[in-house]
């Protein structure tokens, strides 16, 4: 079985129209899929994986909303604390309105039945997360709310229950190759493979909104699924469409050293403490008042730094540990079950006993496709205008509206898939309505017609039966290696430009590889190969970005240009990768409801 | 070390059929996973089918047949399995590709338990209230994967797959009946009175004995069994 010899003959294509196509079953394309659904309007979700393992799944720590369950708290504090996070370089007017908006969302996640965890009046749990104070910067706050430490896992399942409940229509299984556009340049479908039996389907639609998740998998070291490869943001590029800040890679200070899992900050918001070999609690150093609790960037930093001035722990002094042995147990079972099980099943230690071993580890991506705060995507025209691009969206990990600018707070990236989630699916329902002419196209119909050259062109590509010598797992490999040495943590031009060579050698080798298994049923190579196509377009797109941008700020931590430059880089880097153009945009600093934070000093 | 995996792809065999792999124990270390070393073994064979995805057993990709028994490759240590190790399916449900099986069937099943909160409608200016003790009552409940290691571990469901709901499923069931916030309980309860959904289970703790995350199953079962019994007599 082998289909699409050639463009002209597709017998084999099969075609499906929806009003809305959702590609992404995470926490971002589950909440759009819902509003959609329950509007009325034929909405299919696209998903790799069965939605439930997306990697929302893996979320421990919790939701941010100033619900004020523990402490007085409000919008305006989260709204600061997020900018000031962002290291100024996250919108101001989106900020705004993922925090107006949160306190209604996360109640209406709990109206979906999601189990919190609960305080003795029977409200909300809320935890101290790091980055968070109130009162504009003053005392720790109590925001992130917070389902023992499995919150992705619970906010997951409700959406995907309530999504059964609603009859939203699933492609599971499914990959997503490409955005198909009709004869007049609009976005028109998605080719997708079935990787039950490598079918190819196409999803005819004039409304797509991608929530394809992040891409951690550029590097070595990461706290991210294997399925995290930047799909949807090597097809936006192939589309001719730009990524923005994509040099911001957000490193976790506490990955487990030498692994990656997970492990949420929520333990030093339960009162975890790092240590290094001195058994110094050395946080004090570097963020006296936060402490422990300061932004993500600023421990990754300290941690690295302490490991590179020789206080690492363990024989070969490379990691730090976190300290939660005087917790007491029952707190550590109730508030912090599955970092107890992953210390005891990957570290073979109880938390409560000894410290884990913790290093810095790639763990979200700030960048990602541009869109405006209703999830349209927007790309600058040729007069440099920033123009919506019709008929298409994008929401969670893999968009940048940006509410995370230079660096993400904790807690906040669940918030972003549910509030821009919804309303994105908003705006499509709105649009929908108003154009119901495009609402029904029919399959295969005259007037649309979609171009399948390029697409075709990929698919045929991977069916090269010649033998060949170099493997796909190789040059994945050799390309995590090349992201973590040259782009990690700390970079400078040097190390920047050596991974730059080694990214053309890498592109190189990826057009010579050819598969060694041709099936049709569950081929994993083949979809390796899509996926590589993918990781390389975003590492090129992180490098040549990061080369760019000659400051630190927030996550961008260069050695060579170690000080923040508002006069020069107070603007957002956009990507494109016809030869690798940059262009930059600027930092929306006008919200609608509260006056504007200036940029100052960060400090914690 | 060596690992005999069922291998079966369905464009070219008639049925399934074991596959040795070896793999140097200098590439393993003391606290290798079986998801590494298949990972390994993937490197000598990238026709290889299995599942995977979050590699720290919460999104229940990679559940399969090790030993005799239903594991989560990425959780399971290479330490605790004895040479050689057997490598299936999960059994009970049709097989797609070597240790890849459909999971419809599965996921129907969690569908019909209706798996969703029905609450009164309030106003989203507040949340339900719940004490801490009414939730802690979804503990040990909540945490499912749905990686079908219970269901397909089951001899009820391997008679009646298509009329016996499951352990997951069952399980998902008494989630909901069970939360203070669910004013369905009764509905859910009659709906599940029925001698093949539900009472199929004879609680022979397959379910419990597989379930890679420590959960219960069993006794989820026998509670949601004395709740309909109680809806019944009164």
């Amino acid at each position: 079985m082998t289909h699409l010899h050639h463009a002209s003959h597709q017998p084999t294509l099969q075609y499906h129209v929806f009003d809305a196509v959702v590609l992404g079953g995470g926490g971002a394309g589950l909440r759009a899929a819902l509003a959609l659904t329950e509007a009325g309007h034929k909405t299919a979700v696209v998903s790799k994986v069965f939605p439930t393992r997306s990697h929302t799944v893996a979320a421990q720590g919790g939701i941010n909303a100033a619900l004020g369950n523990i402490t007085e708290d409000n919008w305006e504090w989260h709204m600061y604390d997020t900018i000031k996070g962002s290291d100024y370089l996250g919108d101001q007017d989106a900020i705004e309105f993922m925090c107006r908006e949160a306190s209604e969302i996360v109640r209406e996640l709990e109206h979906f039945g999601v189990p919190f965890s609960r305080l003795d009046n029977g409200k909300i749990y809320q935890r101290a997360f790091g980055g968070q104070n109130l009162n504009f910067g003053q005392e720790q706050a109590h925001r992130t709310c917070a389902a023992a430490d499995r919150t992705g896992h619970a906010i997951l399942h409700s959406l995907y229950q309530q999504n059964l409940r609603a009859g939203t229509r699933f492609f599971d299984e499914y990959y997503a190759l490409d955005l198909l556009k009709d004869q007049h340049g609009e976005m028109g479908g998605l080719m997708v493979m079935n990787i039950h039996d490598g079918r190819y389907h196409v999803l005819q639609s004039g409304h797509i909104l991608m929530a394809t998740g992040g891409a951690g998998q550029v590097f070595r070291n990461n706290t991210n699924a294997s399925i995290n490869t930047g799909d949807g943001l090597g097809m936006v590029l192939r589309a001719g469409l730009p990524l923005q800040d994509m040099e911001f890679w957000q490193f976790h200070p506490t990955g487990v050293a030498g692994k990656g899992m997970l492990i949420s900050e929520a333990v030093r918001g339960e009162g975890g403490v790092l240590k290094n070999s001195l058994g110094e609690d050395f946080m004090q150093r570097y963020a006296p008042h936060a402490k422990d609790l300061a932004s993500r960037d600023v421990v990754a930093r300290a941690i690295a730094i302490e490991v590179k001035e020789g206080r690492g722990c363990g024989p070969n002094k490379d990691y730090v540990l976190l300290d939660l042995t005087h917790l007491d147990d029952a707190t550590i079972k109730a508030r912090l079950p599955g970092i107890r099980d992953i210390s005891l099943t990957f570290l073979g230690v109880d938390p409560a006993v000894a410290p884990m071993p913790v290093f810095p580890t790639c763990h979200y991506m700030m960048g990602g496709i541009p869109t405006d705060l209703h999830g349209r995507v927007i790309s600058p025209d040729k007069n440099g205008a920033q123009q919506i691009v019709k008929g298409l969206y994008a929401v969670g990990e893999c968009a940048c509206v940006s509410v995370h600018g230079a660096n993400r707070l904790g807690g906040n990236s669940l918030l972003d898939i549910v509030v821009f989630g919804r309303e994105a699916a908003k705006t499509i329902s709105h649009a929908l309505h108003q154009n119901s002419s495009k609402k029904t196209q029919q399959a295969g119909s005259a007037d649309i017609e979609l171009n399948l050259d390029s697409v075709l062109q990929r698919i045929r590509r991977w069916q090269n039966p010649a033998p060949s010598t170099d493997t796909l797992l190789a040059i994945r490999k050799a390309l995590q290696h090349t992201m973590e040495t040259g782009c990690g943590v700390f970079r400078n031009q040097d190390s920047m430009q050596k991974a730059l060579q080694q990214l053309v050698q890498l592109q190189q080798r990826l057009e010579q590889v050819t598969l060694s298994d041709h099936s049709q049923a569950f081929n994993l190579e083949r979809l390796a190969a899509y996926e590589l196509e993918n990781l390389l377009a975003v590492a090129f797109a992180t490098v040549h970005s990061a080369l760019n941008r000659t400051e630190s700020r927030g996550a961008h931590s260069r050695v060579d240009y170690p000080e923040r430059d508002d006069s020069e880089w107070l603007k957002h880097t956009l990507y494109f990768n016809d030869g690798h153009r940059l262009d930059y945009k600027p930092v929306n600093l006008h919200p609608k409801h509260h006056a504007a934070f200036a940029p100052t000093e960060r400090t914690y | 070390m060596e690992f005999i995996i069922s291998r079966y792809n369905p464009e070219t065999d008639t049925a399934p059929h074991e596959r040795h792999y070896r793999l140097d124990e200098r590439e393993l270390g003391a606290d290798t996973m079986l998801l590494d070393a298949l990972l390994l073994i993937r490197e000598q064979d990238p026709t290889l089918a299995f599942r995977s995805s979050c590699q720290e057993g919460v999104c229940g990709s990679d559940g399969m047949n090790v030993n005799g028994q239903n594991r989560l490759s990425c959780i399971t240590p290479l330490s605790g399995l004895k040479s050689p190790i057997v490598i299936k399916p999960l059994p009970g449900l049709p097989i797609i590709k070597d240790l890849i099986v459909d999971m419809k069937l599965f996921y129907q099943h969690y569908a019909e338990a209706q798996p969703f909160l029905q609450a009164k409608s309030i106003s989203e200016a507040h949340e339900h209230l719940q004490t801490p003790a009414e939730r802690a009552q979804l503990d040990g409940l909540y945490e499912c994967v749905l990686c079908a290691c219970c269901t397909t571990s089951c001899p009820s469901f391997w008679w009646n797959p298509d009329q016996f709901l499951g352990p997951a499923a069952l399980m998902a069931a008494q989630r909901f009946v069970i939360d203070s916030r669910d004013i369905q309980k009764r509905d859910r309860l009659q709906t599940l009175d029925d001698p093949m959904k539900t009472f199929r289970c004879r609680h022979i703790q397959n379910c419990t004995a597989a379930c890679p995350k420590g959960l219960n199953p069993s006794r989820a079962i026998q509670a949601l069994k004395a709740a309909i019994a109680k809806t019944e007599s009164s």
